[in-house]
């Protein structure tokens, strides 16, 4: 492995740390000028982040050391993960620490414990937030392992950086099952990400809310950190989307800096691409009541499940 | 590794599964009608494709019925009879989308496991194509089964019958005049069933199947 | 050698069992009693282990004891040695616990003889080497746990949850002695030798799978058997609560193994045997952790949560099982390794857990999470470790129980070779029900944790806890540092288990991961799928501490505390927090109704009205209403029938037996 390797890995995973905060203003810039409203600039997160992290913490008496521990641990979790999955290189020194479903696992962990830290400090609020989030996961993972198994079946392996380098043969080939799979990773990420349908990012006072309400009780840097937290785990989405069904333009392991770089902008545009995407989405749909979700999410574990399905009948003719 | 040409029949064939499974999914009257338009649309591509790489060019002329008819006339005269009826915003009493995906999941699964073991040693496309059209059978029989409404019915009826088109595709098309009976008899249904919704509606003031159910045993009594 | 010293370290057990009747009245009784098992435990552990890790050949015992035609037979091989080394990780950590724990004992002549007792019996089962041993070792485990379940018998519900126990093990007894019966075949080749040495017709090898299923199932808790679980393991004391539901299943699951791997031999497999363990297992993984979730008492839950991972454990044993009938044995080989990491880990979590809910018993007196809550304050180093442990059964990386679900997957991920239709869509079925149950199992343990350790005190009890004593919390932390352990260097564990995988299947096992760079799991291949815990807990480490360090360097560190703000209405009573109820509400709604015809009723009184408004929750159990209510009728049924015949008089019962013979003479003359 030569040097340049690792400095690429940690340019990799810098890079999503740097993007994930520009990627949320964007979305919510693009939502703004759909609405015809002007929007505050794209940069406008980091400057939030900036402010919060200097600002002092309020806690709640009631509050545990596990309370002040979760931030830290859930952006460990979700950096750790986001850093793993390939964005504009593939193959490179640790990737394969984890394959796709220990992905979808640290995505658990840090799930896990944003719910600890919503009932940590003995709200409504947070139990409300952390009980509707878990039922929200217990039917978006699913839905996340069978495109997974979809994927496997197809690529006959786990491990991103290969599936996108199966990706790009030829022997795909056109295949429902893959439709179906990127339908259910859309469905899924929406949910994970809090987007409405399923839940409503701008809200603050209503009983909708599911993500907002069990991080309610943050302040200061904890809730810097949670913030920077989400918008991880949209790039995170996003680059598995593109990873997976657009690996276009992805530069391979030991490629020349200038094709990093080439590889490096068409990511940060696809990134771009999949922000608008998603605005435009979301300001064409409205909101969900918190128990047709379910419903969206069980047809997202049905597709999963189907795909397979199909895809069995199609490998074994 | 498979051709492209099988690639695109798998995709289309596939595809209408997929759409029945949204028909299933589906709970307002305009969506179902919809994704009815849209399953024939596949239909009809599916249908031409086959025609394309089977060079029969009898099935383009089914291709064509599926296309006016079922993507284009009958959703037009459905959303017409809904609207007249006045049913658009009804929302219809589903025992549960979530066990009627599961079903419909264990369907596709019968469907293959049934299909594909009988067929062994045709060539890969019909098998394909059989499995598939048996398993949009049966989720039109589920939704049938499944849905009070009498519009549903009627438009799981019609994927049950798209369903069959596309066996038929896949062994190598029915003959001409079959065909094309099949879709008058079709039309004929639907506007039988047009007018006998306007008659029960003018009977019971609804086209709940449940409430007719509940008239009938009230006669028995 | 070893096995005469096994032998007398078991007898050591016993003995000390006897002291155990009279050491109640010494004050030191208990203590050195816990004591002595903690030290023959710990023997016990490191010879098994050493063996094991030696990967020397079978050892073998006969003693002139037992039936005289047939004397006792032991044997050591890997397998055993590996149950072992559970068996008595699990017994050493719960005598540990039991030192402090026993000193809250009320009525400990009821616990102490019978705890070496059950120690003991667990142990030989797994040496037993023929069917009689067996039998007898199993029964002398049942019914001596049987009596630590019924230590606190004036309770009204720990005497129904005795007799159910019973009845289930005499059930599971009933089917296991059949089963061995089939296979000593007409011979009577009673030792276990002779079985495997014997071909077992494939109509019979059937039957004895389905009877081993039975009999295993009943003890280890397979739905529909279960029934019985949930109830005994909570009601004994924490400590061998621990030890029923960490470690008596996971011999119920050696018994299967032994009975189907070993004795029936792989290599008679047919294909729908795995089908049918496999269903068995999914339906079994998602119905318990389901239970799991309804559960506001804090050992059932946990007990009914062992029914999940029991159901987990057999999908890997189902899936080994479907290869090896297809003669696919290195992916054979990659799910028995899943299965038996999993033994080993939820023997690991889940005795951690129930020894953390036996030291929040023992501080607050409360088992019902309704009343608990905000422990964590009080009771910071057992939330801890049961934070741990709740995370690794969650399945949560770095920790151990997401490598063994993970292999589980690859391992399903391997399936579409499997040339069976039924099975190629039964396991990608079996694979989203997999996923399912790891869902919810993280949504119970939040649930678990959440209500009990975080929020504010729900009881007087709750709010005046204190930490528990030092023994029972090195127990724990030995037990969440074991967690750890194997999650992050699971590639040790997977080559401790080669040798059992190799007895299991042919010589065939997964390849060595020592040699693996960074210490990596790479079961199958590189590039197929491969896992590094070490190098997951580093980067969630140093990311973790470097952006502390940053924050608190460059930002601020400032901290003021401060009423909750809870968008501006925070209110002071502890009751308008979530409750365990109100916390699986969503779940309820969304698969209760389906699986358990959840129905809630909201009774509003109208305003100006000062009663409380009432939210009920009907939940039925769906298993025992459909199955056992129905038998348990009929039973009543006829035994109400049969009744007639206490009230006869001694001429009737006379001629009764005199009938009886000459209805079984006249049967044997006409049947010659």
């Amino acid at each position: 492995m030569a040097l340049i390797d690792y400095l690429v890995q940690g340019g990799q995973m810098l890079l999503v740390l740097m993007l994930a905060p520009l990627l949320t203003g964007w979305v919510r810039w693009v939502k703004a000028r759909l609405l015809r409203r002007r929007g505050p600039s794209p940069l406008q997160p980091y400057r939030d982040l900036v402010k919060l992290s200097r600002k002092e913490v309020v806690l709640a008496d009631s509050a545990s050391w596990l309370f002040r521990v979760a931030p830290y641990l859930i952006f460990a979790a979700l950096w750790v993960a986001a850093s793993l999955v390939p964005t504009f290189a593939g193959g490179l020194p640790f990737s394969w620490t984890a394959d796709l479903i220990a992905i979808v696992a640290l995505l658990g962990t840090a799930r896990f414990f944003l719910a600890l830290a919503g009932l940590d400090v003995g709200t409504s609020f947070g139990g409300i937030g952390s009980s509707r989030e878990m039922m929200i996961a217990s039917l978006a993972e699913p839905a996340m392992l069978m495109m997974v198994f979809t994927l496997s079946l197809l690529a006959g392996t786990t491990e991103l950086s290969a599936v996108a380098r199966f990706m790009l043969t030829a022997d795909v080939g056109l295949r429902v099952s893959l439709a179906l799979a990127l339908l259910a990773l859309v469905i899924v990420a929406i949910a994970e990400n809090a987007r409405i349908p399923v839940d409503n990012p701008a809200t603050h006072l209503e009983l909708t809310m599911v993500h907002e309400a069990m991080v309610l009780e943050y302040s200061g840097r904890h809730l810097a950190l949670i913030e920077l937290s989400s918008s991880l785990k949209l790039v995170l989405y996003l680059s598995l989307v593109a990873c997976i069904f657009a690996p276009w333009g992805m530069a391979s392991a030991g490629a020349g800096s200038a094709a990093y770089g080439y590889a490096a902008v068409i990511y940060v545009a696809k990134l771009a691409l999949g922000g608008v995407l998603l605005a435009l989405f979301e300001s064409s749909i409205a909101k969900m009541r918190v128990f047709r979700v379910d419903q969206f999410l069980g047809a997202a574990l049905m597709l999963g499940l189907l795909g397979a399905l199909l895809l069995f009948v199609s490998r074994s003719l | 590794m498979h051709s492209l040409e099988f690639d695109i029949a798998h995709f289309l064939a596939g595809g209408m599964v997929v759409l029945s499974f949204l028909l299933l999914y589906q709970d307002r009257v305009y969506a179902l009608l919809n994704v009815f338009a849209l399953h024939s649309l596949v239909l009809a591509l599916a249908v031409g494709w086959q025609a394309y790489i089977q060079e029969a060019h009898h099935l383009y002329v089914t291709a064509g019925i599926a296309l006016v008819f079922k993507a284009i006339v009958i959703p037009m005269a459905l959303r017409r009879i809904v609207r007249r009826l006045g049913i658009h915003r009804t929302l219809e009493v589903v025992g549960g989308v979530g066990r009627d995906m599961l079903a419909g999941a264990a369907l596709v699964a019968l469907a293959i496991m049934v299909m594909l073991p009988v067929t062994v040693g045709a060539d890969a496309l019909a098998r394909e194509d059989l499995a598939f059209a048996l398993a949009v059978l049966l989720l039109g029989l589920l939704l049938m089964v499944n849905r009070h409404n009498a519009i549903s019915l009627v438009i799981g009826f019609m994927s049950l019958e798209n369903g069959l088109v596309l066996a038929a595709a896949g062994a190598r098309g029915m003959p001409l005049a079959v065909e094309i009976s099949v879709a008058f008899s079709v039309l004929i249904a639907l506007i039988v069933i047009g007018v006998f919704l306007f008659r029960i509606r003018e009977r019971f003031d609804s086209v709940d199947m449940q409430a007719m159910d509940s008239f009938r045993e009230s006669r028995l009594k | 050698m070893l096995l005469t010293l096994l032998l007398v370290l078991l007898l050591v057990l016993l003995a000390a069992g006897g002291y155990g009747t009279v050491a109640p009245a010494r004050p030191q009784g208990s203590r050195y009693l816990y004591s002595v098992s903690l030290a023959v435990c710990t023997v016990l552990l490191l010879l098994a282990l050493a063996h094991l890790l030696s990967g020397r050949e079978p050892l073998h015992l006969s003693l002139p004891l037992g039936l005289p035609w047939l004397g006792l037979h032991l044997r050591l091989d890997a397998l055993s040695a590996f149950f072992l080394v559970v068996v008595n990780l699990g017994g050493a950590v719960a005598s540990l616990f039991g030192l402090g724990y026993g000193a809250h004992e009320r009525e400990p002549e009821r616990v102490l003889p019978f705890y070496p007792a059950f120690l003991a019996g667990m142990n030989l089962v797994l040496l037993a080497d023929d069917a009689f041993a067996f039998l007898f070792a199993w029964e002398f485990m049942s019914i001596s746990s049987w009596a630590l379940v019924m230590a606190h018998h004036r309770e009204p519900a720990n005497l129904r949850a005795g007799y159910l126990y019973l009845v289930m093990a005499c059930f599971g007894t009933l089917a296991l002695l059949l089963a061995f019966g089939l296979l000593a075949g007409v011979d009577g080749g009673y030792g276990f030798a002779a079985m495997r040495a014997s071909q077992t017709p494939p109509a019979l090898a059937a039957l004895v799978l389905v009877l081993a299923l039975l009999g295993a199932g009943s003890k280890a808790g397979l739905v529909p058997l279960h029934v019985w679980l949930p109830l005994a393991h909570p009601a004994a004391p924490s400590h061998v609560s621990a030890l029923m539901s960490g470690v008596m299943t996971k011999v119920a699951v050696y018994g299967f193994i032994r009975i189907v791997f070993d004795l029936l031999g792989g290599e008679s497999a047919v294909w729908w045997w795995g089908g049918l363990v496999l269903a068995a297992g999914g339906v079994t993984a998602v119905l318990g952790v389901l239970y799991a979730l309804m559960q506001h008492d804090l050992k059932r839950l946990l007990a009914y949560h062992t029914v999940e991972n029991i159901g987990i454990i057999f999908i890997g044993l189902g899936l080994a099982l479907a290869f090896q009938a297809n003669l696919m044995y290195f992916n054979a080989a990659l799910a028995l390794t899943a299965a038996l990491f999993h033994v080993l880990n939820h023997s690991l979590f889940k005795s951690l857990l129930f020894l953390g809910a036996g030291a929040v018993l023992t501080a607050t007196g409360e088992r019902d999470m309704e009343r608990l809550g905000g422990l964590i304050h009080r009771m910071p180093h057992t939330a801890l470790a049961f934070l741990i442990g709740s995370a690794a059964i969650s399945a949560l990386p770095p920790l151990n129980g997401f490598v063994s679900e993970w292999m589980t997957f690859q391992a399903i991920l391997n399936s579409p070779e499997l040339p069976q239709w039924l099975l190629k869509f039964l396991v990608p079925a079996v694979g989203a029900l997999l996923a399912l149950s790891a869902a919810l199992a993280a949504a119970c343990f939040v649930k678990a944790f959440g209500i009990t350790f975080l929020g504010r005190p729900r009881s007087p009890a709750a709010a005046d806890a204190g930490e528990t004593d030092r023994f029972s919390l090195s127990a724990m932390f030995v037990l969440a540092g074991l967690c750890l352990l194997a999650g992050v260097l699971p590639g040790l564990v997977v080559d401790g288990l080669g040798p059992v995988v190799g007895l299991l299947n042919g010589g065939a096992r997964l390849t060595d991961q020592y040699h693996q760079p960074w210490l990596t799991l790479v079961p199958v291949g590189p590039l197929k799928s491969s896992y590094n815990g070490l190098l997951v807990m580093l980067f969630m480490a140093v990311s973790g501490v470097a952006a502390a360090l940053l924050i608190h360097r460059f930002a601020s560190s400032a901290v003021r505390r401060g009423p909750a703000w809870d968008c501006g209405f925070p209110d002071a009573s502890p009751a308008t927090q979530y409750t365990a109820g109100s916390f699986a509400q969503p779940i309820r709604r969304v698969f209760g109704s389906l699986v358990f015809q959840a129905r809630e009723r909201v009774t509003m009184p109208p305003p100006g009205d000062l009663r409380p408004a009432r939210l009920e929750v009907e939940l039925h159990d769906p298993v025992w209403e459909r199955a056992y209510a129905p038998i348990a009728a009929a039973v009543i049924a006829v035994s109400t029938r049969a009744n007639v015949l206490q009230y006869l008089t001694i001429r009737r019962y006379l001629s009764l037996v005199f009938g009886a013979l000459v209805v079984l003479l006249l049967g044997m003359a006409l049947w010659r």
